[in-house]
């Protein structure tokens, strides 16, 4: 396997005075109320993780977990208080001023939840601003950044001012400042928690469709479970700045890790979210219909042809090659079955 | 009891105010007490005591302490100037090079550092006054005044009006749009025409060069302080003072320390200009949000770009309103300083105001207005100012401007040079129209003055005499009448009940200072008429503000007014009242309560519009009619907004009563006057200046205390 684009080893965020001096005392034990005693705040406790290229690992949180302050140390708008973070194998924390704002023209970009765009500048100059403070000429840019208008939609309205747009138009113009120095890596902190349900269902489907012509490497923080769901390759849910989980949605699901990550999990509608691999009988039997499935379809867009079935039916795999089978019976029991032993 | 404990506060303040009264009635004035002769008048008198400190003696009339503090701080005036002068004249000598002569001269670095700003600030001035009206010094500047009598013709020849106001109106064009340059267009011809150019010019070429000036100092130095927590910490007293000081005050000691003349002026424009910029620079850049900030650092920002194209862009805002506040404290000096030399407007404004010469006066003051309103809204477009990239333009409609300009500018010379035929014998009125060459209105207005005395003699003496005998003698006998123990119980009182004990001790220590200088008596007086224009200020502009803002169009011509009004210099106030009321306190009183009715009235629109519309819906639903409306819901949620416009009220009534001065009052302000013309006036000006700035102080502290508490406790912001 390729080197991860983002590690993280041990990384820990505590606010406070003498944050550093009482991390180094605890040996990497760190308790939230103890520290907290000390007038510290814990925002990021022992986080350790890996990013590979083309991923996209959404990190999911209520308020105050620490989702945004550990987007914050990836992205080196806060230092971390302890740990290790490698960007493509660079050990982020050693960069100096000017190599981290390399790092930042060439190889990231960032999307807000408030969309944070300069209230002076139109649409196109917004977009075009990253490229600008890289010195680009104005001319170049400000081409570059119509592509950019393109891509999210908003031919047209090049030259509004951020105020003239909506919420869902104003977080195009900052998803498209975002990408417009061809970033690897892409940090999305709550993008779409400020805008109204069915904008926000929209932008969803709208990222998805950018993401797969893009495949950027993607960090993506939310405080909506169905979103992450939808988005992510992985979760990482976190909670008073621990991470409690990180896995596949499917897994997820089926095996929360902890009580907390379980009460999330109560009201995912299974259907939408398990695969027909995440359920399947490895074993192949001879007692299969005809009908054949890929491993990789959403249990809810096969389940009616499936149910049809009297016997089971074969699972085949990316060469259609058969490689398990998966039973009607199955189907309704993940669907409706008791939560706990639907496996 | 029940009463008690349902309003406490109420009666707090109700004991407070007993002990007041108590204290006052049973302090009797002292049997040798007379105002005029006040504390400390430096003659000497056997009734006087003395005492001596630091080597200062200091003479007083002394008083049983509870009626008057003595002035223990009688010696600070003398030691500052004393300060002054060592600092001016001995303080580290060094060894200058000396361009002129060609040789080392021994200096005291400070009148060193003074003359090369001086000698600077001078350079900048004409070179932009030369440019506008031609002159030799530029030149002399970068050669010698023996190489100008070699070459005669080397002479910076000045534009003809018509050049400069083509280019103002093309400008304002560029900026904004052709009602800007109209408006440009009609101000500079009428300048020229009603023969003010030349002055007009001369106070031009000073605010060109103050604005920028302190523009750049006010932003750089309202970055520093974002930057840096202790550079706040250390501006922080001085912006304070400075936002509550007179103008007038700082002149003595900038006279000592810069001489007299324009460059001089340069420098008290750049002390009482930078202060507020710094204040809303800073304001501005802390609102800025945080995401934006983070935003800018993951578009890869560096520091600088992230300070020129991030935050200051962001603030534009506030930095903005700084710059309108530079552009009025310019204006307001342009007229101040012609006290100590500066040319110009103010100067002929000054002088015709002294001669009685109303007409004189006020089209002096009418340009001064019309060109701060100018200068005003230029600045506004600049700042507002769009790029347009998408325009495909020829290089014709690229360069318009320019091209027109460049037009104008052979125009405007061959009209010149045609005006030498056309007006052989007399004044070339196509290069420029002379002073008082021009139309003049003055007698008009002079006779208007002399009509209006005439018909209406009787009615205004009558009123006049009323209202100082029946009005103003009584409450002014009332102010002084107040035993000084009393007056520091009551503040020190109302400062606990307000802010506790940190404010009381606030506004103890200001009190302190000013009951201990010489002149107490004069403060007192000074509160009395400050009092009086607030209460009236603010009477006409609470209400006028809640009728304008029943109407939405009549709020917004309204806010409109108090602009235009606001960028008026405060001198041009004096000179319509002194054309009804002649020379007495009700021409300052009067003045006073215009002036100070600008920010009543704009604070009330504004706190009454800041009311979020929900409530508004909420209190329609629940059946209330408009005035319940205003009474219940609109006023509570305005009132802190509205303190805070009675808290501007107050230091822009303090600093007419202190102008009023120049008509003739008996209070601070007259002796900060006097200290102009005194050779030992810089510490006196200083000090006097500081004492009124306390004033303001003392109130900000409880005014602002207050609405804080009373905006945490309704929950805005």
């Amino acid at each position: 396997m390729s080197e991860p684009v983002i590690k993280c080893e041990n990384v820990y965020k505590i606010f406070g005075a003498n944050a550093e001096k009482m991390l180094q005392e605890s040996n990497g034990n760190v308790d939230a109320k103890t520290f907290q005693d000390n007038g510290c705040i814990v925002g990021v406790n022992n986080a350790s993780f890996e990013v590979s290229k083309g991923e996209m690992l959404v990190v999911m949180g209520l308020s105050g977990s620490g989702k945004s302050t550990l987007l914050r140390c990836i992205s080196r708008l806060t230092d971390a208080t302890g740990g290790k973070i490698f960007i493509e194998g660079q050990d982020l924390l050693k960069l100096n001023n000017k190599e981290l704002i390399d790092l930042r023209r060439n190889k990231m970009g960032m999307v807000f939840q408030s969309f944070a765009l300069l209230p002076h500048k139109t649409v196109v100059e917004n977009i075009a601003f990253p490229l600008q403070i890289k010195g680009i000429k104005t001319e170049d840019s400000i081409s570059k950044a119509m592509d950019m208008v393109k891509l999210v939609g908003l031919d047209g309205r090049e030259n509004y001012f951020p105020r003239e747009l909506s919420g869902g138009q104003q977080q195009r113009v900052g998803i498209a400042r975002s990408l417009a120095v061809e970033p690897d890596i892409w940090f999305l902190d709550e993008p779409f928690s400020a805008l109204d349900p069915l904008i926000r269902k929209e932008m969803q489907d709208e990222f998805l469709r950018l993401q797969e012509k893009l495949q950027k490497t993607i960090m993506f923080i939310t405080h909506d479970f169905d979103e992450a769901l939808k988005l992510a390759d992985r979760i990482a849910i976190m909670k008073d700045g621990i991470i409690e989980q990180l896995d596949t949605p499917a897994k997820i699901v089926l095996n929360p890790a902890t009580e907390y990550v379980r009460k999330f999990t109560e009201e995912v509608p299974r259907e939408k979210v398990l695969l027909i691999e995440d359920v399947m009988d490895t074993s192949i039997t001879e007692d299969v219909g005809d009908l054949k499935v890929s491993k990789y379809e959403v249990i809810e867009n096969v389940a009616e042809k499936i149910l049809s079935q009297e016997k089971s039916v074969a699972v085949t795999d990316e060469n259609n090659k058969v490689i398990g089978s998966i039973n009607p019976t199955k189907i309704i029991n993940t669907v409706f079955g008791g939560r706990k032993n639907s496996n | 009891m029940d009463y008690l404990k349902k309003y406490p506060k109420l009666f707090q303040w109700l004991f407070l105010l007993i002990i007041f009264f108590a204290l006052c009635f049973s302090i009797d004035v002292p049997e040798t007490y007379k105002f005029i002769r006040g504390q400390a008048e430096f003659v000497k008198d056997p009734n006087q005591s003395t005492y001596v400190f630091l080597g200062k003696e200091v003479r007083y009339y002394a008083f049983d302490v509870f009626w008057r503090l003595p002035p223990l701080l009688g010696w600070l005036p003398i030691w500052i100037n004393d300060s002054l002068f060592f600092l001016m004249n001995e303080w580290m000598p060094m060894e200058f090079w000396n361009e002129d002569t060609q040789e080392y001269k021994t200096r005291p670095l400070v009148l060193e550092i003074s003359r090369t700003l001086t000698s600077f600030m001078t350079f900048l001035i004409f070179l932009i006054r030369e440019t506008l009206l031609g002159g030799l010094e530029t030149i002399v500047a970068f050669t010698s005044w023996d190489w100008i009598d070699k070459n005669p013709w080397a002479e910076l020849p000045g534009l003809p009006w018509t050049i400069v106001a083509a280019g103002f109106a093309i400008l304002a064009y560029k900026l904004s749009g052709k009602g800007l340059a109209i408006f440009a267009g009609l101000v500079m011809v009428y300048i020229s025409i009603f023969g003010q150019w030349k002055p007009s010019m001369q106070t031009l070429s000073f605010i060109l060069v103050a604005a920028p000036l302190s523009f750049i100092f006010g932003l750089g130095l309202g970055v520093a302080a974002y930057k840096s927590k202790r550079v706040e910490k250390a501006l922080y007293p001085i912006l304070l003072v400075m936002q509550t000081m007179p103008q007038y005050a700082v002149l003595v000691p900038a006279l000592v320390l810069f001489g007299v003349g324009d460059h001089a002026a340069v420098i008290i424009t750049m002390i009482v200009a930078v202060p507020p910029m710094i204040l809303l620079t800073l304001l501005g850049l802390r609102a800025v949000p945080p995401e934006v900030i983070e935003a800018g650092r993951m578009s890869g920002c560096n520091n600088w770009q992230l300070m020129t194209k991030v935050l200051i862009p962001t603030a534009r805002r506030d930095i903005l309103i700084g710059v309108n506040q530079v552009i009025m404290v310019c204006f307001s000096m342009a007229v101040i300083s012609a006290f100590i030399g500066a040319k110009g407007l103010g100067f002929n404004l000054l002088l015709a105001l002294n001669q009685l010469n109303i007409g004189l006066a006020l089209e002096a003051g009418l340009c001064i207005s019309l060109i701060a309103i100018l200068l005003d809204k230029m600045s506004l477009a600049w700042a507002n100012k769009q790029t347009d990239y998408f325009g495909n333009l020829t290089f014709y409609q690229r360069n318009k401007n320019s091209l027109f300009f460049g037009a104008s500018v052979i125009i405007g010379i061959i009209l010149a040079y045609v005006g030498t035929f056309i007006f052989k014998d007399t004044f070339n009125y196509l290069f420029e129209v002379p002073h008082n060459k021009g139309i003049s209105t003055a007698d008009f207005w002079n006779k208007g003055v002399d009509w209006i005395f005439d018909t209406f003699f009787v009615y205004i003496k009558a009123f006049n005499t009323w209202l100082i005998v029946e009005v103003l003698q009584p409450m002014r006998a009332l102010y002084l009448r107040m035993p000084a123990v009393a007056t520091l119980v009551l503040v020190v009182g109302a400062g606990y009940l307000i802010g506790g004990i940190r404010s009381a001790l606030v506004v103890f220590g200001l009190t302190l200072f000013i009951a201990l200088s010489p002149w107490w008596d004069r403060a007192l007086v000074t509160t009395y008429m400050a009092t009086f224009g607030v209460i009236m200020s603010c009477a006409i502009g609470f209400t006028v503000g809640t009728l304008c803002f029943q109407s939405k169009r009549a709020a917004a011509f309204m806010l409109g007014v108090c602009d235009i009004f606001q960028t008026f210099p405060s001198f041009v106030y004096l000179i319509p009242v002194m054309m009804l009321f002649g020379i007495t306190d009700t021409s300052v009183l009067i003045a006073v309560i215009v002036y100070a009715t600008i920010p009543a009235t704009r604070y009330t629109i504004e706190g009454l519009r800041s009311v979020p519309a929900g409530l508004h819906d909420a209190a329609t639903m629940s059946g209330v009619n408009k005035f319940q409306r205003l009474t219940k819901i609109e006023f509570p949620l305005a009132f802190p907004h509205m303190m805070l416009g009675l808290n501007q009220t107050i230091v822009f009534a303090l600093f007419m009563v202190i102008i009023g001065a120049f008509i003739g009052t008996e209070d601070l302000g007259q002796y900060i006057l006097k200290a102009l013309s005194d050779k030992n006036g810089a510490g006196i000006g200083l000090t006097l200046g500081i004492c009124v700035a306390f004033i303001g102080l003392i109130f900000d502290n409880l005014i602002r205390t207050w609405v804080g508490q009373r905006k945490k406790h309704l929950g805005i912001d």
